[in-house]
């Protein structure tokens, strides 16, 4: 009898100390880690220039595709801009720019004091839409194949380390 | 002209409980969605743009009729499950679920032990 009370209490020992083990070691920081090989869906964003919507054809286009959302108001958007330039070359990846919850007249001024490096222009006025692509600030990028399959998620600038990642990523095709 | 007074008020009652039901469970969802960007806010005290964007979201999805449950499976789907205070039981955290449970049959099991030694005695 006091064999068995003792061996629950040990085991509710055990099991608070596993419980306080599993949850202190556990990363509590929002990580996009969860959406890399998700594939992407309701894809739905609005051209820049014109009144229509982009479409899944135009996403596929290419084998790989970045898309980047970013705006003029942005500091370290200016950051990642030489990056977005240089990536620009490149011939198996096509570049979207989501341009986010900013003024059309500034978004351009800013593209064209710095350069345009995006093959389609989109824009999320409201911020929206990006929700669908699970962002919460920006700059951040998302690369993502023809299959829409999400194969790497940039939170932040983009530095020199992720733009020799992604070009590994699309020489491998 | 009485009827018409009648059937006057009670539309524009259905309809001010109509809209105080959906507002409650939208300040539910907001109350159970962490704003990411804050230091263990949800969105329903935040002013931050993320909750701003997020509350926009989750108001569209009540209008479209999504209910509580596929507003938070759309947002743990793209942000995983850290943006729910309560999240869903799955495999990583049954046993933060049972735990409660485990130790109110495992209390109970001593009390029985307990009682049936003094019976014994």
């Amino acid at each position: 009898m006091q064999k068995t009370i003792k061996l629950i209490i040990v085991g509710i020992f055990i099991l608070i100390v596993g419980v306080f083990y599993l949850s202190l070691n556990k990363n509590s920081n929002y990580d996009t880690r969860n959406l890399v090989g998700k594939k992407l869906s309701e894809i739905h964003i609005e051209s820049f220039y014109e009144d229509k919507y982009l479409t899944n054809d135009i996403l596929k286009k290419n084998n790989f595709l970045l898309i980047n959302f970013w705006a003029s108001w942005c500091s370290p958007c200016r950051t990642e801009h030489p990056i977005l330039m240089k990536l620009n070359r490149e011939k198996n990846l096509s570049i979207i720019g989501v341009n986010f919850k900013d003024k059309k007249s500034n978004a351009n001024l800013f593209l064209k004091n710095l350069g345009n490096p995006y093959d389609f222009l989109a824009k999320d006025e409201l911020g929206k839409h990006s929700i669908n692509f699970g962002i919460y600030g920006i700059p951040e990028s998302i690369l993502i194949n023809n299959d829409l399959l999400i194969l790497k998620k940039f939170v932040g600038p983009l530095s020199t380390a992720d733009y020799k990642e992604i070009k590994s990523i699309i020489i491998k095709k | 002209m009485k009827f018409k007074l009648l059937t006057l008020l009670i539309v524009f009652f259905l309809f001010e409980v109509h809209a105080s039901s959906s507002n409650v469970e939208q300040n539910q969802i907001f109350k159970n969605i962490r704003c990411l960007v804050c230091q263990g806010q949800s969105i329903a005290d935040s002013n931050s743009d993320f909750a701003q964007t997020i509350k926009l979201v989750i108001k569209d999805k009540i209008k479209e009729g999504k209910t509580e449950k596929e507003i938070y499976n759309f947002l743990i789907e793209k942000y995983g499950q850290w943006i729910v205070y309560k999240p869903p039981m799955n495999g990583s955290n049954f046993l933060f679920w049972l735990f409660p449970y485990l130790i109110f049959i495992a209390g109970g099991v001593v009390i029985i032990m307990f009682f049936k030694k003094k019976e014994n005695n």
